[in-house]
């Protein structure tokens, strides 16, 4: 069971000091460090109620562990429980359960009714809160939540691993490499290693806070990883991250110019998204702000949409040309092609490969979205599950497997997801809703609506942008991220693999809980 | 090109506030009154008539239905005395199949005409029994797709009903057989007969206004048309519910009628069209198991139009295990099609027809266009609660409606799905919903994507 580091003890969330200070262009730590919430009254799985009768003796801050009571230096009274920390009646068995420990008998523990309010079938009340443990304290969250699996029934969440007994004698935990490399094809662009085998999606300039996209971009420099700029152009931000921004082409050609492709290290063609695959995309007029009006090189207030299909490209051939055009401009830039899954994803798949494509990204119908219609979300294209398996095997049999890297996305939510996806076939994945879980979304899906996100995460809004902190954003993804890797690592540890490539394609080591699993 | 196929909506508000999902329940003996309060910066300004509601005591307080659940509020207050919970009433509305989601669902489209449209990923089950074991496809690169919604490219959404030929023959370059009667609609929704317990007030005025409006077609029984004389009768179809020997003088001039299935049925269509060579007769079989060999044995004989009537959840009609719509239509539609005798009727499928999304893929596992009752009751703000059937009192006054109003809701549902249907169309690359007719290339079965993916790794699935 996780513990939060001691110096939380003093820490409640929104304390401006316990977000870390620093210019924004400065080195990106991989440091984990404690960050806190930004909301006053986080929401847990339990409640801590402290009746008047306290005597403050301070009894609970002493003997807690993770840190739910908390005094402050040179403060008389102990702080309202920080109880979105509490692991409930599990806590019994440890010899550190306040409400036992209590002298006065002051504390009473309770299950949290707005709890079970949060979330729904893919991101459970768990998923949200154990997300939002691992941003705060760059640990694993407790055992009191299920961290690796959802509620919806299907998929990702009725897969299991299947264990060996023991690891080998001689696997260390340090010797096990999460990198993934993304070039494979030989030729002469660069090849380019990522220290996880996962990267942050394209979340457009216009449908999120730049705060929470600049915290994206150095996540992804600390990690020598990537973000996407989606398809709303290259805010001058970006650029102190440019090795590690990915360039979107998308059909509106937002924001695409010449330098924007040319300052790209991968380049990603966006022929469509899972959430919404064949509709193309949709910013709704309220959030094209002067701001995203200028970037977009449009007309503020007006709904701004990006058409579906590309008009020019009708083939395959029609989407090499497409690539060419991008491979002269950049010869640096490894090529990239974002598409949904229809049933005949495998054979556009080994399209993007013969284009001369590095990336094949495939984008589940489950993935998220700034706005799409409901009847999209739920009922076109595939869920990424089927299809990874589908892609990987038909590029096994045409000998190119390889050659080229498969990334996954569209309903990854854990670490463990990743690495269901990794032996399902997929090389690595994308990650979108996670890394905004981590920065406070609670998926109450009104993204699109008025202002944006009221949470202040996907808007373009002048006030509602001030609800986030470009550090803050920051430290949550890096501790997010080392959570992962650690959950990673131990994943492969205990599955005696000792690199994440050594993972891929192994469906022996996947059961699944509504088959016999005999074959 | 004719004209573009277009339901004009108006914004129409509910008589009664809508049963929201989300509440925020608030400790008021708890408050400190603190000059920060955490209601005046509501995004959405939802307590903002708080204060003279409480005063004033009008009612009760709209946030409690309106609330978008974004918890800025619960997790703000400085004293901690707000707290979010599932509204109980909210859980309380409709059944299984009709769910608490789809029932909020269509009160947004019937109020705003507008595709319901959310942030986020979809948040539901993985898949589910029936239609929601099913995928549409969608076109990638190779395939184009369409660009119906934004009005780039026109997408038909007509369909025609009727007996087709399964050939042309001519004779001295004449065409030698007359072709039988065809009634085209604009959209492959009709109206099914209303259930007689929510047949009250002007609610019967309103859906065959509606009709007319939309152009579409509704069924109605013969007690309803006399009663409303003002009907456009061109949109309606009667339901002759016990047509005897003088069929011939029923259904008026009706040039479309609907009657059941019975073992001299085909006798009976003659009938009707004996003075009325132009009329088309839909028969109305309710979905029995041995169903598809029935519509084969009256397609072989004649018929024009089979009407297949499902339960309200889309199941078969007595059966212990019943199957779901969609896989008693593919297999009529196939037992249909090895016969080679498919196109020579129009199929019309009625019962669970819920969500516009339930109309693509109805039509996709073999029906021509559907029928569809429930859902415009929703759209007059029903919620399902079966006090009517019960005889008790309806917490919506049903009948005091006004035809107007109704009228409005129901074309603002039509509109919303219309869109709804133009979006899977055009991400399918289809361009009209004619060629959707038992096209299951265009779509993924449950079962099938679970047997090539995890089938294939792990075996048999568990039953």
């Amino acid at each position: 069971m996780s513990t939060i580091p001691y110096d939380l003890r003093s820490a409640g969330p929104g304390s401006p000091d316990a977000s870390p200070a620093g210019p924004e262009y400065a080195e990106v730590s991989r440091d984990v460090r404690p960050a806190p919430p930004r909301y006053r009254n986080e929401i847990g799985k339990y409640s801590i109620h402290r009746a008047p009768h306290c005597a403050a003796c301070g009894r609970c801050v002493e003997i807690c562990r993770h840190g739910v009571h908390v005094r402050p230096e040179g403060y008389l009274h102990v702080m309202r429980p920080y109880d979105y920390r509490c692991i409930g009646p599990d806590c019994k068995d440890t010899g550190c359960f306040c409400i036992d420990a209590c002298p006065q008998g002051a504390l009473k523990l309770s299950e949290n009714p707005a709890f079970e309010t949060l979330g729904d079938h893919r991101w459970t009340p768990d998923l949200l809160m154990s997300t939002s443990t691992m941003a705060e304290t760059g640990r694993p969250a407790g055992n009191h939540l299920e961290r690796e699996v959802g509620a919806s029934g299907g998929g990702f969440d009725r897969l299991r691993f299947r264990f060996p007994d023991s690891p080998p004698p001689d696997l260390r935990r340090e010797d096990i490499s999460t990198k993934l490399p993304l070039n494979r094809r030989g030729d002469s662009r660069p090849g380019i290693t990522i220290d996880v085998p996962w990267y942050g999606g394209g979340m457009s300039f216009g449908s999120t806070n730049i705060r929470a996209l600049l915290g994206k971009a150095r996540v992804a420099k600390a990690f020598h990883g990537f973000t996407c700029t989606g398809e709303g152009g290259y805010p001058e931000r970006f650029v102190p991250y440019k090795d590690h921004v990915i360039t979107q082409v998308a059909t509106g050609l937002f924001g695409v110019r010449e330098e924007t492709i040319q300052r790209a290290p991968i380049v990603e063609f966006k022929y469509a998204q899972g959430a919404k695959p064949g509709l193309g995309g949709h910013l709704l007029g309220d959030k094209n702000t002067p701001s995203v009006a200028a970037m977009r090189e449009t007309v503020v207030g007006v709904s701004l949409f990006s058409p579906f299909p590309f008009h020019s490209v009708y083939s395959v051939e029609d989407h090499k040309k497409h690539l060419d055009w991008i491979a002269h401009v950049n010869p640096r830039a490894l090529l990239s092609a974002k598409v949904s899954t229809p049933n005949d994803v495998d054979m556009v798949a080994v399209g993007i490969y013969y284009a001369g494509g590095h990336i094949v990204h495939l984008d589940g119908s489950y993935g998220g979205t700034g706005a799409a219609p409901n009847v999209a979300k739920k009922n076109i294209a595939m869920p990424i599950e089927y299809a990874i398996g589908r892609v990987h095997q038909f590029l096994v049999d045409e000998g190119i497997r390889d050659q080229v890297t498969v990334i996954a996305s569209g309903g990854v939510r854990t670490p463990v997801d990743v690495a269901k996806a990794i032996a399902l076939g997929a090389d690595g994945c994308v990650i979108g809703t996670a890394e905004l879980v981590a920065l406070g979304c609670i998926r109450c899906t009104a993204c699109e609506s008025g202002r944006g996100c009221a949470r202040g995460i996907a808007t373009t809004d002048d006030e509602l942008l001030e609800m986030l902190d470009v550090d803050w954003c920051t430290q949550r993804l890096v501790n997010l991220y080392s959570a992962w890797q650690q959950l990673l690592v131990d994943l492969l540890y205990r599955l005696g693999l000792d690199s994440v490539g050594a993972l891929r394609g192994r469906t022996d080591l996947l059961t699944h809980l509504d088959y016999e699993n005999e074959t | 090109m004719p004209a573009k196929y277009v339901i004009h909506h108006t914004p129409t508000k509910p008589r009664f506030r809508p049963v929201g999902k989300l509440g925020i329940v608030d400790w008021r003996e708890d408050c400190s009154s603190c000059h920060n309060c955490v209601k005046r910066d509501c995004v959405y300004r939802l307590f903002r008539d708080e204060a003279d509601t409480l005063r004033d005591e009008i009612g009760y307080l709209d946030y409690i239905y309106q609330c978008k659940g974004c918890l800025n509020c619960v997790q703000n207050c400085t004293k901690n005395i707000l707290t979010r919970v599932v509204n109980p009433e909210y859980r309380r509305l409709g059944d299984s199949y009709y769910t608490p989601d789809l029932i909020l669902t269509t009160w947004y489209q019937a109020e705003t005409g507008k595709i319901p449209v959310s942030g986020s990923g979809y948040g539901g089950p993985f898949s589910g029994p029936g239609f929601d074991s099913m995928w549409t496809d969608m076109s990638e690169i190779v395939r184009p797709t369409r660009d119906g919604i934004h009005g780039r490219e026109y997408i038909s959404t007509s369909v025609d009903i009727g007996r087709k030929l399964s050939h042309l023959e001519f004779a001295d370059g004449q065409l030698k057989i007359d072709p039988p009667p065809l009634m085209e609609t604009p959209l492959p929704v009709i109206i099914d007969r209303i259930p007689l317990h929510w047949r009250r007030g002007a609610v019967m005025t309103a859906v065959t206004t509606a009709a007319a409006e939309i152009g579409t077609l509704v069924v109605l029984g013969e007690s309803d048309i006399l009663e409303k004389d003002a009907s456009p009768r061109g949109h309606v179809i009667p339901f002759l519910e016990s047509p005897d020997a003088s069929a011939a003088q029923q259904g008026g001039s009706a040039p479309f009628v609907m009657i059941p299935d019975r073992p001299d049925v085909m006798a009976l269509q003659e009938a009707l069209k004996l003075n009325h060579p132009a009329r088309i007769v839909a028969i109305r079989i309710p979905a029995v198991p041995t169903v598809a060999g029935r519509v084969a044995e009256l397609v072989r004989d004649g018929a024009d139009v089979i009407h297949l009537a499902f339960d309200s959840h889309g199941r078969e009609l007595g059966e212990a295990q019943p199957r779901h719509m969609r896989d008693v239509l593919r297999d009529t539609h196939t037992t249909l099609v090895k016969l080679g005798i498919r196109d020579e009727v129009t199929l019309i499928a009625s019962g669970g027809i819920a969500a516009a999304e339930h109309v693509i893929k109805a039509i996709i596992c073999g029906a021509d266009l559907v029928a569809i009752d429930v859902p415009l009751m929703l759209a007059l703000e029903c919620r399902l609660c079966g006090e009517c059937e019960r005889g008790q009192l309806c917490p919506i006054a049903l009948e005091e409606i006004d035809a107007e109003f109704g009228v409005r809701r129901i074309v603002n549902l039509m509109a919303a799905w219309h869109s709804q249907l133009l979006e899977m169309l055009g991400a399918m690359g289809i361009r009209e919903v004619r060629r959707l007719r038992g096209e299951t290339g265009r779509c993924m079965f449950f079962e099938d994507l679970e047997r090539d993916t995890f089938g294939r790794l792990f075996g048999k699935r568990k039953s």
